[in-house]
């Protein structure tokens, strides 16, 4: 390390629930260059300062969306936030919001997995076609109802970033929901009316008070808070108008 | 896997925030400013606008009543729900009892102005 070595202070959240009675911070001080993110910076703190400090990673350029972690408070993607933005102040890096930690900075989510499953985030075909009926053609029109719905890498920033998921985990939340309206909106599929259930229910749409700061925090612009938004409208109009078309999904 | 949904009631609540809040963004502006400023000030207005017969002569025609009761139960229905909303976000989950205090009193605002602007007459 040469004397010009600049050092930077990255405040940790660790949490071993084998030990720990509660989460409690630690302050590591880690050499950086202008090049580093927020996760090279803990990468530098397991490699040589202490390798108990567990998170998860593994692209490093914002396309697998396991790294996620609060940064002074922000939901981010710490391959994708710089220590040089921060220097020469403290970087606080905590476990994302409003989800169980496991272990420091690695978060439990298996209700969100549960979500992801109930969507039925695949696409149900409208009719059954054989393969010598060739490939499903779709206008670009028709690709861009749903396109921007399906850049979603389940990092889950815009849960960590959403009051009301906060007060109620039974909501089904913003990217579950971006991507359950990206199946309905297909041209291909036929599965709206079953997905319209959650979207109805009380874990569904209403949960949400058009607070938006989902879609500010999401890295891939998939802009969850508009998906939830139109929903309500589409929800609303099957709660009012079901009895006069007896096909929806409405109960 | 998990217990069946249940079909949200929230539309009749989230449509009727809708209505009122759409109502009062066009209304409400004009509203304050007619009855807090215009006339009180003496500004623009005729200093009689709001004079007893021609507010009675108002509330007696169909449309003025129907103006009046759309922006009183309209506006009480869309501050319930934002009320009610406010609440749960600042930690206060009162449930039942809160929605009842909430939605009830929109209710009983909306019942009272049918029944004042049918007594008037027409
Ligand atoms: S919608 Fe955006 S913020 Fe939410 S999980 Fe998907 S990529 Fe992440
Ligand atoms: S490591 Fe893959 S998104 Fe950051």
């Amino acid at each position: 390390m040469s004397e010009m070595q600049k050092t930077i202070e990255i405040e940790v959240l660790r949490y071993h629930p084998e030990k720990d009675r509660e989460p409690h911070r630690q302050v590591f001080e880690v050499p950086f260059t202008d090049d580093m993110s927020v996760l090279q910076g803990v990468q530098y703190i397991k490699d040589y300062l202490d390798g108990s400090l567990s998170f998860r990673w593994s692209c490093r350029m914002a396309i697998c969306g396991s790294c996620g972690m609060m940064i002074n408070g922000i939901p981010s993607l710490s391959c994708q936030t710089f220590l040089r933005d921060y220097y020469p102040a403290r970087v606080r890096v905590e476990a994302l919001a409003h989800f169980p930690i496991e272990r420091d900075l690695v978060i439990n989510m298996e209700g969100f997995i549960e979500k992801l499953e109930s969507i039925q985030p695949y696409i149900i075909p409208k009719e059954e076609r054989t393969l010598a009926q060739g490939e499903y053609l779709q206008t670009p029109e028709q690709l861009n109802a749903y396109e921007q719905f399906s850049s979603c890498i389940n990092c889950l920033l815009c849960y960590a970033a959403c009051p009301q998921f906060g007060l109620n985990s039974s909501f089904i939340g913003p990217a579950a929901t971006a991507l359950l309206h990206r199946y309905n909106v297909d041209s291909r599929d036929g599965g709206k009316a079953e997905r319209m259930e959650l979207i109805n229910s009380e874990e569904g749409v209403f949960n949400c008070t058009a607070v938006g700061y989902c879609s500010e925090v999401c890295p891939k612009h998939v802009d969850p808070a508009n998906a939830v938004n139109q929903n309500k409208t589409n929800s609303a109009a099957d709660y009012f108008l079901r009895f006069l078309a007896p096909k929806g999904g409405a109960k | 896997m998990k217990a069946p949904l249940k079909r949200s009631n929230a539309p009749i609540f989230w449509a009727l925030f809708g209505a009122g809040g759409m109502l009062s963004a066009l209304f409400g502006p004009m509203l304050v400013f007619i009855t807090g400023l215009a006339l009180p000030l003496g500004l623009l207005l005729p200093a009689d606008t709001m004079s007893y017969p021609k507010m009675l002569a108002f509330a007696q025609n169909i449309i003025g009543k129907g103006f009046i009761f759309a922006i009183i139960a309209l506006f009480l229905w869309h501050a319930a729900h934002r009320i009610f909303h406010s609440l749960h976000d600042i930690g206060i989950h009162a449930g039942t009892g809160a929605k009842l205090l909430c939605y009830g009193s929109a209710m009983l605002g909306t019942l009272i102005a049918a029944y004042a602007l049918l007594a008037i007459g027409f």
